[in-house]
């Protein structure tokens, strides 16, 4: 059960053919399960993981460099111009809410249609929510000006402010959507974490290392596994499930009102919640693919991330990505018959205008390269997804671009016409918050069980009845102990 | 019913409760229904995972988590109600583009957060009271083989302070359910 990185051959060749249906493939025992996980977190530590943290960790420094800079020199350091007042900050805000949203909906909407292939990356998923909703925060907060003045933002009484905030505001709407599903996002992932970290408690304990069975054990509550505890905890996780599904849908339907509600033409359209909705999903999807792939590689978790998952997940792609080019499709059609000349002229401009290239690169990554996923081998193939995936991310990326940018560009009246250019501090800003969501991610990987196991083990228990499925002792023999 | 045991009282020294161990989910069902059948109430079962089906075997009562956690969502729609309306109309009089100063409509999404975020946290905070957790210490972290639960074992405790519990009979009875071993668990 050596987590080996020679397993590199066997995922770039294409998996179709030892495609399985099961979710935990190699039919291992629950021991063999626990072991595998938790190895990752109580072994030495990979060479690669300590090259990835520096890298990341470096990025993230430029990132506060960054941040720093515009703290005390003012919002004037980044690209933003007269008319294009909104620039990469909100697209980047938009684009890692929008990524957060996938891991909400794995471990939500899934868990809630009963889908047990959700099991091993739902974990994994519910991080990378929490890590881009991290990164998305910081630009509204820092685009405040005076972060320090943050709390104005929440109707907290105060003598400085004296006065209420407007909630008739879709960006106070903003406030309580985002704060609401970060806090929501973290509750939601760590009483899913509480069983794993006592596993992890109790095996720290066993190997003697009281540092790490103390640390656990504080944060693990005291869980025992009892099946009294297992109910109330159940229903608890069934009802958060069945929360965070109305409400990961609410909160990209919220960032849309930001645009719907305005009056500017391009982002004045009743069609912005659905069409962010399927958007976040799809975007969000391509970056666990991305992710999860690179997790798989690294940690040697070809067991439990298998083709199956891959497939999935590569159709959830291929159904958004539709949905997103239907509604391009819609706002063109709407545009021309709505008859408004301003309307009209906006649509024609973000397609054949100055913007002409980032609506290319759009259509190109989101609506045309998904399709290849039509052909099931490409849907199963790991270099294929994760090219897909990175096509993606850079597709989403740039739809939030063209909304915000290329509406905004052409004023009204000719003479207030302008163009966005990025200035270096918006690009290291954005570079080096992809930095920050790293370094958090590979913190997590290394302290936190990346798989949840009490779910893994539950879905192998449901299986056990397949042929070939024994999880309690499993093909090969149990190896004694927990101790590496 | 395990409310606040964290500030309560430590479990009298002596002998805890006897505790079988089975060798998979669905002996140790068998067993948790024979157990039920003959009259045991303080049990209960460890498993690694949540056991579909084993509430029924131990004769359990349905979660109370979502009955109570339902009133707090009610109250935070009241609060997100009450508090725009009244910082909008009384409070700080904005005037906003001609607009109402209260209206139900932009008031929706504010009301529906704050109604998810009080039930997401109310039911975290009702499994932990109803659950007595935190709990850091527990006699059953001294049993044999206990730490192994998280990981691959399934066991069955029956508590002293049943009624119905006698050293004799009740290990009998477990002896009578195939456990893979019985221990008297000890409290110290």
């Amino acid at each position: 059960m050596a987590t080996t990185t020679a397993t590199l051959p066997s995922i770039t060749k294409p998996l179709a053919q030892e495609l399985n249906p099961s979710l935990v493939t190699g039919n291992l025992s629950y021991h063999e399960v626990t072991d595998q996980v938790c190895e990752i977190v109580e072994g030495k530590v990979h060479r690669n993981w300590y090259i990835g943290f520096a890298i990341s960790f470096t990025i993230f420094l430029m990132m506060v460099g960054m941040l720093g800079y515009q703290l005390f020199t003012g919002v004037g350091v980044w690209g933003n111009n007269a008319p294009v007042a909104w620039a990469w900050d909100i697209t980047n805000f938009v684009f890692w809410i929008g990524i957060g949203h996938a891991g909400t909906l794995i471990s939500a909407v899934l868990f809630l249609f009963r889908q047990k292939w959700r099991t091993s990356i739902n974990r994994a998923a519910e991080a990378m929510t929490l890590f881009a909703v991290a990164c998305a925060a910081i630009y509204p907060v820092m685009h405040t000006g005076r972060p320090w003045r943050t709390y104005w933002l929440f109707p907290v009484p105060n003598l400085d402010l004296n006065m209420w905030q407007n909630f008739r505001s879709p960006l106070m709407w903003d406030v309580f959507a985002i704060s609401t599903y970060g806090s929501v996002s973290a509750v939601f992932w760590y009483m899913g974490l509480i069983p794993d970290l006592a596993t992890l408690r109790d095996r720290a304990a066993v190997a003697g290392d009281k540092t790490r069975a103390l640390l656990y054990g504080i944060f693990s509550l005291g869980w025992r596994f009892s099946a009294r505890h297992w109910t109330n905890y159940e229903k608890m996780y069934l009802l958060l499930a069945a929360i965070s599904t109305p409400l990961v849908l609410s909160v990209h339907s919220i960032v849309s009102f930001d645009f719907a509600t305005s009056v500017i033409p391009g982002w004045h359209t009743t069609i912005f919640p659905p069409y962010f909705v399927a958007g976040a999903v799809f975007s969000g999807f391509a970056m666990v693919q991305t992710l999860m792939l690179v997790t798989r590689w690294a940690l040697g978790l070809e067991n439990l991330i298998t083709p199956k998952h891959l497939d999935n997940m590569n159709k959830i792609i291929l159904a958004t990505g539709m949905i997103v080019g239907y509604a391009y499709a819609t706002e063109f059609f709407i545009a021309w018959y709505s008859a408004n000349q301003y309307e009209r002229f906006v649509f024609f401009n973000r397609a054949f205008g100055p913007y002409w290239w980032a609506y290319a690169i759009m259509v190109s990554c989101n609506v045309l390269s998904p399709q290849i996923f039509w052909y099931k081998p490409f849907r199963t193939n790991v270099m294929v997804t994760f090219v897909m995936s990175i096509f993606v991310n850079i597709g989403m990326w740039f739809e939030r671009f063209v909304i915000i940018a290329s509406s905004l560009h052409r004023d009204f009246m000719p003479s207030s016409w302008g163009y966005f250019k990025p200035s270096y501090v918006d690009i290291c800003t954005f570079i080096g918050t992809f930095g920050f969501f790293m370094t958090l991610f590979l913190l997590f990987l290394r302290f936190i069980p990346c798989i949840a196991l009490s779910e893994v083990k539950g879905a192998m228990a449901a299986q056990a009845h397949l042929p070939g499925h024994d999880p309690v002792k499993g093909t090969t023999p149990v190896h004694a102990g927990g101790h590496h | 019913m395990g409310l606040m045991s964290f500030f309560a009282p430590r479990v009298p020294k002596g002998v805890y409760g006897l505790m079988a161990e089975y060798d998979g989910p669905d002996t140790l069902i068998e067993a948790c229904k024979a157990v039920r059948d003959a009259g045991y109430k303080k049990t209960d079962a460890f498993s690694p995972f949540p056991i579909h089906g084993i509430e029924d075997a131990l004769g359990l009562p349905e979660s109370k988590v979502g009955k109570i956690a339902i009133l707090f969502s009610f109250t935070g729609a009241t609060i997100a109600l009450l508090m725009q309306w009244w910082t909008g109309v009384y409070g700080y009089k904005l005037i906003v583009g001609g607009k109402p100063f209260f209206a139900f409509e932009p008031s929706i999404p504010i009301t529906f957060e704050l109604t998810v975020l009080l039930s997401a946290f109310s039911s975290v905070v009702l499994m932990l009271l109803l659950n007595g957790l935190p709990r850091f210490h527990h006699p059953l972290f001294g049993a044999k083989d206990f730490h192994r639960v998280g990981d691959d074992r399934f066991m069955l405790v029956i508590e002293k302070s049943d009624p119905k519990f006698d050293e004799n009979s009740t290990r009998q009875l477990l002896e009578g359910t195939h456990p893979k071993s019985t221990q008297v668990v000890e409290s110290n």
